[in-house]
């Protein structure tokens, strides 16, 4: 029982340490050096397209932490994830949308969407999108409370497994649609996209974009370090404990619609979170990030790095998403076949993950 | 019995005799009189009602129209007729004089023609014209348009010359006739005459009648509420069919899964790629067809039941060998397989044909549909859909109630360990009843080819929904399935007809996620020791 007992005091060991500072130092020294200071001729030159898709990729790790956490920890596998994540989007879109001001196509004060569809006045719920405090606020409060008031009354009617999985798709089926419509104030199927400035300085250039990917390493790796806190504390471990016989918790006298509704809202503000960093980087977002589809790719991310262990979810979401960008470039057609047949692998051969095969060779 | 013949033949002579040649004084008229009388005389070839007399209208019209002296000539390009005689006259004679018609005549010739062509014994032609006059005709086609509706058969045919005919009716000088067209109209359940009537009991900006005559105004009040609660009853029936009719392709699209999901406990989120399978077979066999045997053609669906039921049986069977069986006990791995399984097969398909939608046809006896009232038509293939689906659950209970199959499959549902001690081959019944599910969804993809589109994605458009039925009916049960179909199908159309589509469907998923909240097991629980398996 002697690794329980030490990992429960402390998140990391110190080889784990040393890995995390590294992984900090690439992130927030070296990027950025060969980024900004190395002339472009150089073969160490990061160019803007790595810097994107790097970012891009970090906040597709925050979503795989967020899913590990109530996956992988407490046994909810959602396929909704999406959603919270286009909320959090959404909420930077609008105000990134203001951002724009008279410089948008129509050099009208509104956003071109709504000039287009001949719109006078902001919508309601465009109260105060041209503040920055108020967009913060949105993309972790709408996640959040969305997932809070959905968790607590499935949570609490006992909804699991495969049924909570359909309703969490369902859910996030739904809000695409609406989401899609024009009336609904979210810009239809184009949703918010040529944005121009953030804070006041403008977005495509090289040092708000380091800027950004250095605030999704820090994103990263609090989300990381917060994560591996709360799974080896003992609020960890009755979650580990619901996952694995939630009848035998709950008769223990825990009640266990408080911690799983706990790490689900958390895990919801998480992604809201990612959401809301990827926007400005990506520089689109549209209700396709809401499709169910989407959603599910993020479980098999987890499922290739090996669930339960949250250094795995990042792995996945890593090595799935270079393979993707790689692959869609050079074998478009053979993606899905690639992606398909990673899912059925995995379920079948891997179900520890890459991870589990690693510690799997270690042990042997 | 011949001499009966011979009246008939002596009295049709009699009555085509008037019409052998085109009135000589009618047209002279046309050629040589002033503008009053060039009408007059297009009224009379109406009225006399000769198809021959469309061509020298027509060339009237067209500036083609010249005197030869006494004769009237249609001369198009280098050749030349004798309007009268339809004689051939070559070469064209000199000095020609031409008959001018201006707008007035123009239009009076637009719906004289239209006129004419009404007593045409091609359907099309008849159909055009009527659909010439129903945008504008005077009162003097009135007879003609009567006498075309007396032997008129076709109901879409009639239903515009009706209305054209009461149109002429209502602005007519005459008040008793006007009165009498308002009260025929008050029996038409014709969307478009409600629109008709609807001026006679308007209001201007002053609050003033624009009908002056009150007995009018209230004959039309009276016509309109008939017809407004006859439209209002065609409205709900056509309300409740869509409803029965989404609720038998949800049902269709949703029963495989019942098997599968419902009663071996399999998520497969593959389901929808099984119906596309389907579909595609349907449309391999809808090619052989029209390659090999194009006069057979109409009867491809019948042939093309059994393959795409084949097709997806043997795909389902092959995945639950391969992949799924390895899985049993471990639903959330399931669903993640069977996605992969899913992409892995869409992309097959787009590869094998091609990322564009493919083109499955109707054959003839699906189209069209029976009219029931005069704003509702329902549509052959739906209603072929409706009685497919209701063979396809009485086929799936009569299999699964009646035969060995059938009550294995039941035996393994309910207790596996005890089945397999009493012999039953488990892992066969497995197999078979996954195979049945998916054959299931074939015989789903080749209905539904008939009435959306059928593209590598076509089984994504159907998952989500197919997975809200079972959830919503209850696992384990076929009614619950049944019924939960067609509950939702009609909620949806009817909040659909208040609010649109989308929101309907937004509406729906919600209501299903409040729903089971509530009742995770679903409207139809099952009871007693069958739950605990």
């Amino acid at each position: 029982m002697g690794p329980i007992a030490s990992s429960i005091s402390r998140p990391y060991g110190c080889r784990g340490w040393i890995v995390l500072g590294a992984f900090a130092f690439v992130l927030f020294v070296v990027f950025p050096l060969a980024n900004l200071v190395l002339p472009a001729t150089s073969p160490f030159h990061v160019s803007a397209y790595w810097v994107t898709l790097i970012g891009k990729i970090m906040c597709y790790a925050i979503v795989a932490l967020a899913i590990d956490l109530v996956w992988g920890y407490a046994g909810i596998l959602s396929l909704g994830h999406g959603l919270f994540f286009a909320l959090g989007g959404y909420a930077m879109g609008m105000y990134l949308m203001r951002q724009i001001g008279r410089d948008g196509q129509y050099r009208a004060e509104l956003p071109d969407f709504m000039v287009f569809l001949d719109w006078k006045e902001l919508p309601w719920h465009w109260w105060m999108s041209d503040q920055f405090w108020w967009a913060a606020l949105l993309m972790v409060a709408v996640p959040g409370l969305l997932a809070f008031v959905f968790g607590y009354f499935a949570f609490r009617s006992r909804v699991k497994g495969v049924y909570f999985s359909i309703i969490t798709q369902a859910l996030t089926f739904a809000a695409m649609l609406l989401f899609f419509r024009n009336e609904t104030g979210f810009g239809g199927n184009n949703g918010f996209t040529d944005f121009k400035r953030i804070l006041g300085i403008p977005i495509t250039t090289d040092e708000t974009r380091i800027a950004l990917f250095a605030i999704t390493g820090a994103a990263l790796l609090g989300t990381l370090l917060l994560g591996r806190w709360l799974v080896t504390s003992k609020f960890g471990r009755v979650l580990a404990a619901i996952r694995d016989a939630e009848a035998r918790v709950m008769f223990c006298g825990y009640n266990t619609v408080h911690y799983k509704l706990f790490v689900w809202t958390l895990s919801a503000v998480l992604c809201g979170i990612a959401g809301a960093l990827y926007v400005p980087q990506v520089g689109i977002i549209n209700p396709s990030e809401m499709s169910p589809a989407n959603s599910i790719e993020i479980a098999i991310w987890v499922a290739v790095g090996g669930r339960g262990t949250l250094a795995g979810a990042i792995l996945g979401a890593g090595l799935v998403n270079g393979a993707k960008s790689v692959l869609t470039q050079v074998l478009p057609e053979y993606w899905l076949f690639v992606l398909g047949a990673l899912f059925i692998l995995v379920t079948l051969f891997m179900p520890r993950g890459v991870l589990g095969l690693l510690s799997r060779k270690r042990a042997a | 019995m011949s001499m009966r013949n011979t009246l008939l033949a002596l009295i049709l002579g009699l009555l085509a005799h008037p019409v052998l040649a085109l009135d000589a004084a009618a047209v002279a008229k046309l050629a040589h009189g002033d503008s009053d009388e060039k009408i007059e005389a297009i009224n009379a070839l109406v009225a006399a009602g000769d198809e021959r007399a469309a061509p020298l209208l027509q060339a009237l019209a067209d500036g083609e129209l010249f005197l030869a002296g006494k004769r009237v000539l249609i001369v198009r390009g280098d050749e030349s007729t004798d309007a009268l005689t339809g004689e051939k006259v070559s070469p064209t004679p000199t000095g020609l004089e031409d008959v001018v018609a201006n707008n007035r005549i123009r239009r009076e010739i637009g719906a004289a023609v239209a006129g004419l062509k009404l007593s045409s014994p091609r359907r099309e032609a008849r159909l055009a014209a009527a659909k010439e006059l129903a945008g504008g005709a005077d009162e003097a086609m009135l007879p003609r348009v009567k006498q075309a509706l007396a032997g008129e058969k076709d109901a879409e045919i009639r239903a515009l010359l009706e209305l054209t005919s009461a149109t002429i009716e209502l602005d007519s000088s005459d008040k008793a006739l006007r009165l009498e067209a308002i009260r025929t109209l008050g029996a038409s359940s014709n969307p478009s005459i409600k629109t008709l009537l609807l001026p006679l009991v308007a209001r201007d900006k002053a609050g003033q009648y624009a009908e002056p005559d009150s007995e009018l105004r209230e004959e039309a009040q009276k016509s309109l509420r008939a017809i407004g609660g006859r439209l209002a009853w065609g409205e709900r029936a056509g309300l409740l069919f869509a409803g029965v009719s989404l609720g038998s392709i949800l049902l269709l699209a949703a029963l495989g899964l019942a098997i599968t999901y419902g009663l071996m406990g399999v998520i497969n989120l593959a389901h929808g790629e099984l119906i596309m399978i389907g579909a595609y077979s349907t449309y391999v066999v809808q090619n052989l067809f029209r390659a090999y045997a194009p006069e057979a053609f109409d009867w491809y669906l019948v042939f093309a039941l059994p393959p795409a039921f084949a097709a997806s049986a043997l795909v389902g069977m092959a995945l639950e060998r391969s992949v799924i069986r390895w899985l049993y006990g471990r639903p959330l791995e399931t669903l993640l397989a069977t996605w992969g399984i899913s992409l892995v097969l869409i992309q097959a398909v787009r590869t094998l044909f091609g990322a564009q939608n493919v083109q499955v046809e109707n054959p003839a006896w699906m189209s069209g549909g029976i009219e029931v009232l005069g704003n509702v038509v329902l549509p052959w293939s739906r209603i072929v859909i409706i009685g497919f689906a209701a063979a396809v659950v009485a086929g799936i209970w009569l299999l699964l109630t009646r035969t060995r199959l059938g009550l294995f499959v039941r035996g393994v549902t309910q207790n596996r360990a005890m089945a397999s001690c009493v012999g039953v081959p488990t892992a066969r019944v497995d197999m078979l009843a996954f195979g049945l599910g998916a054959g299931v969804a074939g015989l789903a993809g080749c209905a539904l080819s008939q009435i959306g589109n059928v593209g590598p994605d076509l089984g994504q458009a159907y998952i989500v929904d197919s997975f809200m039925v079972v959830v919503l009916g209850g696992v384990g049960q076929l009614a619950g399935t049944v019924y939960a179909a067609l509950g939702l199908g009609l909620v949806n159309k009817m909040i659909e007809s208040w609010s649109g589509a989308v929101i309907a469907k937004i509406a729906v998923l919600v209501f299903i996620v409040v729903f089971i909240q509530k009742r995770p097991q679903g409207m139809f629980a099952l009871r007693g020791r069958a739950v605990e398996a």
